[in-house]
């Protein structure tokens, strides 16, 4: 390389540009002081005469109070649900199908009511809840509505029945979205559902009752029971249910899993991940750093498929790192409900914590911790995107799920030693590969055990789409034709 | 093809350390990237940054048959002053015209900062013998241009003679003596994001000033995503060399709206740095009295006629 | 002169392609022969032999497994006098192999039918395809003593699978000629492993086994509550038989993965 006259600017850089705050108005959305539990196509009182606060985690403001269901809820719920499921699945299945057409429609047409009622609430930036979450909710009801009065079709020489009482537990991380992934299936195969939200995010759900109502789902198909784990163990011991489908944690999955031994329950477990994002040097590298950082600070990282350990090919670590590092200094951190933010509120308390204690563990490992230059606010729950490097596969972070805005990057050297690295985790949920050689990304894909492979994409989803895990990532498909099996018996 | 002196170092042929490594572009991923960056809400204060910034980097462009004196003297007259009834409003960077006009427009001109840029090398197809390419700069360059708009030789580049494209941007370079050059890859005719980072590269390499989109004769000419990937060029070739290459995206930018957005993916992609009129230009003839439109509305909060705007 | 005496078969474990006694050196007489009693160590190294067949076995073509299956088929038909002597008769057995032959020919057709290509809204290539879970133990059903172990290995096989058989306590003969049918097949050595014993001492050590993705508990009666808890270790897949004969019941022992790549230029 000759010498290279580096050129000047002769006039001066404009300076800095400063976004001015762009938030989206919250007047579209209005919350009860109190919500009661949706059983049997009402709002009830919870007999348990117990309530919780559910606040906003960018602010810590107290945004309404919810019912915390106790076992005679529980139970109420699940005879309500039986009564429902008595009269929908003698429905005929094209009716059947006009509801959830219904439903979808409604959740269009209420969208941006619901978005932001996800971000206040849940602490996720408005454009994923407004791009993402609601326009796959209604997707999703609108994919399955089809299914309705089409389900012979759907596996041949089988006859589909519905199971029954379904009893479905979603998490926090996506709220109306999971809530979608789980009903809208189960009801076009004609299961009634008893749904628990998330504690810290029940009230897009509790605005969903209003959906059903608008929609005129029949009292008792949807049921909506709000508590902590507590609430969830009712319903997964509860007698009446059918099925059971949970998305959350490896470790409450399991105990699901023991909980229903030997009960004949059908059970679908949607649980925790920790994805290989593997990078070869071949690939495109500025779409590779879009994928990395889509994979890992999309929804502050609480997703369970996440991105969370970046394999990169040793000769081009530096220069990827390079790269990732100066990208991730234009996320823009903060106020959810602002149209510009990046990245939102850590969802609780309990979650901030955690994600801390495991950075922390990171450094103690000997890792190198790199946060971009950000202003975090004061109030709410909030933790910078975060990338760890000098990372190996024995350190705790790159072993255990975080579930929060931290990317931990490895290295390897070929395509084997990406494979091997990659399955060795008890996980299998999600994987990506980054190469520009068609032939060596189908490789790659046969060979890692997890239930998507995103080939350079990542966090891609779609409501005829299966996703769901290998391994101690969970069983069952969500999405897709797959995902009807998981609601139906066959005669 | 001479030594590529001016590549990255990844991109220098063997011998130079490491193979080449023109890199490659995810069409799918690139367009996602720009449509996310196209959704940034701009308000206030920084809108009216940005639409003020927008004009100082306006090359504010008339490449008809029909141009003529008159019409030229009066969008100089246009640039010079955007905004008779709100003086604080910037001028433009530059004007861009035919070598022809290229007196016409220095005259118009005179004791004001906007600099008067030419088309040349057979614009907009290039398709004409070298030497008289060459003669079309030094015409334009002896006219008084202190910019010459280039395009290269697609023909030579789509057959794979990428070595002519490189060695007549060596040679225009060259011609432009001290005057700015920019390189217009007419990204409409490459074919792939693949080929404008090929391209891209070349022509930096040939010693281009500027790469620029499109001559605006071809559809599509500048969007987004293509301005992305050649930011992202740019980037590169600053990693590894220091280099500092500016940007010109050129035709099809009509709107305030599209201006903001790339000034968006400008300055989430090279950052503060780049946001001058030194490094970052729009190519656009209509764009100058939306953005002007934006602006009063801004000030005045009160949605503006088009007839406010003066038709230069 | 005495009469000519019958040679005595030895029945055996069946591991890693070889016919080992139990580590333990412990028999059990069950019907009328010292079967080997396999303990926990040997169900250890089943799922080591297993773990490197499936390697084997799953990255083989859908259509060599179906021809090995087919070839199973074939050398129990000509093993069908010392088949019927372990099971119900020759009916069973008939309907042991043509089960066999059924489910060689799935082979190669479960991904068309339990897979498919995905129309995702925006610019990607969709795909999902089943994948074998990896390895499979079975508890084997009682009843009927050759078929039903073919019902619930061979579903698991087709599909890529190595199997570990806790072979019936009151058939474990059944499950043993069997195995020799197998090794003299092309299965390669590894993918079917069957273990005689008890079943209340080795089920539980599989239902257990954190190397074991999933257990097939068709055959475990009263036990199946017990060993699902143990399952939950490591989140294994349960399976019951649903169906007499199904490419569903292939899929029960299979995942599906869904592959995305854009659609660019």
């Amino acid at each position: 390389m000759g010498a290279v006259e580096k050129k000047r600017s002769t006039l001066a850089p404009a300076g800095a540009w400063d976004y001015a705050p762009a938030p989206e108005s919250r007047d579209i959305v209005s919350f009860e002081e109190r919500y009661g539990l949706f059983i049997g196509g009402e709002e009830v009182s919870p007999r348990s005469r117990a309530w919780f606060p559910t606040v906003s985690p960018a602010t810590e403001e107290p945004l309404a109070e919810i019912a915390q269901a106790g076992p005679k809820d529980v139970g109420l719920a699940v005879d309500a649900a039986r009564e429902g499921f008595e009269t929908w699945s003698t429905w005929k299945p094209s009716e059947r199908a006009k509801v959830l057409f219904r439903i979808a429609r409604i959740l269009q047409e209420r969208s941006r009511e619901l978005a932001v009622a996800e971000s206040l609430d849940g602490g996720k930036p408005i454009k994923e809840s407004r791009d993402v979450d609601l326009p796959l909710a209604a997707a999703h009801f609108f994919y399955y509505a089809g299914w309705a009065d089409k389900l012979e079709y759907a596996f041949p020489g089988r006859r589909p029945r519905p199971l029954g009482v379904a009893a479905q537990i979603v998490p926090w991380n996506f709220p109306l979205l999971m809530l979608a992934w789980k009903i809208a299936p189960a009801l076009a195969c004609g299961n009634a559902v008893v749904l628990k939200p998330a504690e810290t995010t029940s009230l897009t759900a509790l605005l969903f009752a209003d959906v059903c109502r608008q929609a005129q789902v029949p009292p008792g198909v949807v049921n909506i029971v709000t508590g902590d784990g507590s609430t969830g163990a009712h319903l997964v011991r509860a007698d009446g249910i059918d099925k059971v489908a949970f998305t959350g944690s490896t470790e409450v999955g399991k105990a699901i899993q023991r909980e229903l031994a030997g009960r004949d329950i059908a059970l679908t477990l949607e649980l925790g991940g920790k994805a290989a994002n593997v990078v070869f040097d071949d690939c495109a590298l500025d779409q590779a750093v879009e994928g990395i950082v889509n994979g890992i600070y999309f929804n502050q990282g609480h997703v369970c498929c996440a991105g969370s350990r970046l394999l990169v090919q040793e000769s081009i670590h530096d220069q990827l790192v390079r790269k990732l590092k100066r990208r991730m200094a234009t996320l823009r951190v903060g106020d959810p409900l602002d149209k510009n933010t990046d990245i939102g509120a850590i969802n609780s308390k309990e979650q901030l914590d955690r994600v801390t204690e495991l950075v922390e563990v990171g450094k103690e490992e000997g890792a190198e911790i790199y946060q971009p230059p950000c202003r975090l606010p004061e109030k709410g729950w909030w933790f910078a995107p975060t990338v760890v490097t000098g990372v190996a596969q024995s350190h705790r972070i790159a072993r255990e799920e975080i579930f929060g805005p931290v990317l931990s990057v490895l290295t390897f050297r070929t395509p084997d030693e990406a494979v091997e690295k990659a399955n060795n985790t008890m996980y299998g949920l999600s994987a990506g590969v980054w190469t520009e050689k068609g032939s060596r990304i189908l490789w790659m894909a046969d060979r890692m055990r997890a239930g998507v492979v995103w080939g350079n994409t990542f966090n891609r989803f779609d409501p005829a789409s299966p996703f769901g895990g290998y391994k101690e990532s969970g069983f069952g498909r969500e999405g897709g034709r797959h995902g009807l099996e998981a609601y139906m018996r066959f005669e | 093809m001479a030594q590529a002196l001016a590549l990255p170092r990844s991109v220098e042929l063997p011998g130079g350390g490491s193979l080449p490594r023109v890199g490659s572009v995810d069409a799918v991923a690139l367009e996602a990237r720009a449509a996310e960056l196209a959704k940034r809400s701009i308000k206030r204060d920084s809108k009216i940054f940005a639409l003020e910034l927008a004009i100082r980097m306006m090359d504010l462009t008339t490449l008809e048959g029909a141009d003529t004196p008159g019409k030229v003297r009066a969008m100089c007259a246009k640039a010079m002053v955007p905004d008779p009834v709100e003086p604080s409003v910037p001028h433009v960077a530059a004007v861009c015209v035919y070598p022809s006009l290229v007196a016409t427009a220095r005259r118009a001109l005179r004791g004001s900062a906007v600099k008067v840029a030419s088309v040349a090398t057979a614009f907009p197809s290039g398709q004409a013998p070298l030497d008289v390419k060459l003669a079309d700069v030094r015409a334009a360059v002896e006219a008084g241009a202190d910019e010459i708009d280039m395009v290269i030789d697609r023909g030579a580049f789509l057959s794979g003679r990428i070595g002519r494209v490189y060695e007549e941007v060596v040679a225009v370079k060259e011609a432009c003596g001290d005057a700015h050059l920019k390189v217009i890859l007419e990204t409409g005719e490459l074919g792939s994001y693949d080929a404008v980072r090929k391209a891209s590269l070349v022509a930096i390499a040939g010693g281009a000033d500027f790469i620029k989109t499109s001559t605006g004769k071809v559809t599509p000419a500048a969007t987004l995503p293509v301005t992305l990937c050649m930011l992202e060029v740019i980037r590169d070739v600053h990693d590894e060399t220091g280099l500092v290459i500016g940007m010109k995206p050129a035709g099809g930018i009509r709107t305030a709206k599209q201006s903001v957005q790339y000034l968006c993916v400008l300055h989430e992609t090279l950052g503060p740095d780049w946001m001058t009129p030194d490094l970052f230009r729009f190519g656009a003839s209509s764009l100058l009295n939306d953005v002007l439109l934006q602006l009063r509305k801004q000030r005045t909060g009160i949605y503006r006629s088009p007839d406010e705007m003066t038709l230069d | 002169m005495s009469a000519r005496l019958p040679v005595r078969k030895t029945y055996k474990l069946f591991i890693g392609g070889a016919f080992p006694r139990s580590e333990s050196g412990r028999t059990l007489d069950l019907e009328g022969h010292n079967v080997a009693r396999a303990s926990r160590k040997d169900a250890r190294d089943a799922v080591v032999a297993a773990r490197k067949g499936v390697a084997a076995w799953s990255s083989a073509t859908a259509y060599n497994r179906g021809q090995v299956i087919y070839r199973l088929a074939e050398t129990m038909e000509t093993r069908r006098a010392a088949l019927a002597a372990v099971c119900s008769g020759r009916r069973e057995v008939a309907r042991a192999i043509d089960r066999v032959v059924w489910y060689a020919g799935w082979a190669d057709k479960l991904s068309q039918v339990l897979g498919g290509a995905n129309p995702v809204a925006g610019p990607f290539f969709n795909f999902t395809l089943p994948e074998p879970t990896g390895v499979v133990a079975v508890v084997a059903p009682d009843e009927p003593a050759l078929d039903g172990l073919v019902a619930r290995v061979i579903p698991a096989l087709v599909g890529g699978n190595a199997v570990v058989v806790v072979a019936s306590e009151a058939h474990p003969l059944a499950a043993i000629e069997l195995a020799e049918a197998v090794a003299t097949s092309d299965v390669p050595d590894g993918v079917v492993n069957v273990l005689t014993g008890l079943r209340e001492e080795l089920a539980p050590v599989l239902a257990a086994h954190m190397d074991v993705n999933a257990i097939d508990v068709t055959g475990a009666d009263g036990d199946v509550a017990a060993l699902e808890v143990l399952a939950a270790e490591n989140v294994k897949r349960v399976v019951r038989a649903r169906e007499d004969r199904s490419p569903w019941e292939i899929g029960a022992f299979m995942e599906l993965k869904t592959v995305w790549h854009p659609i660019g230029r």
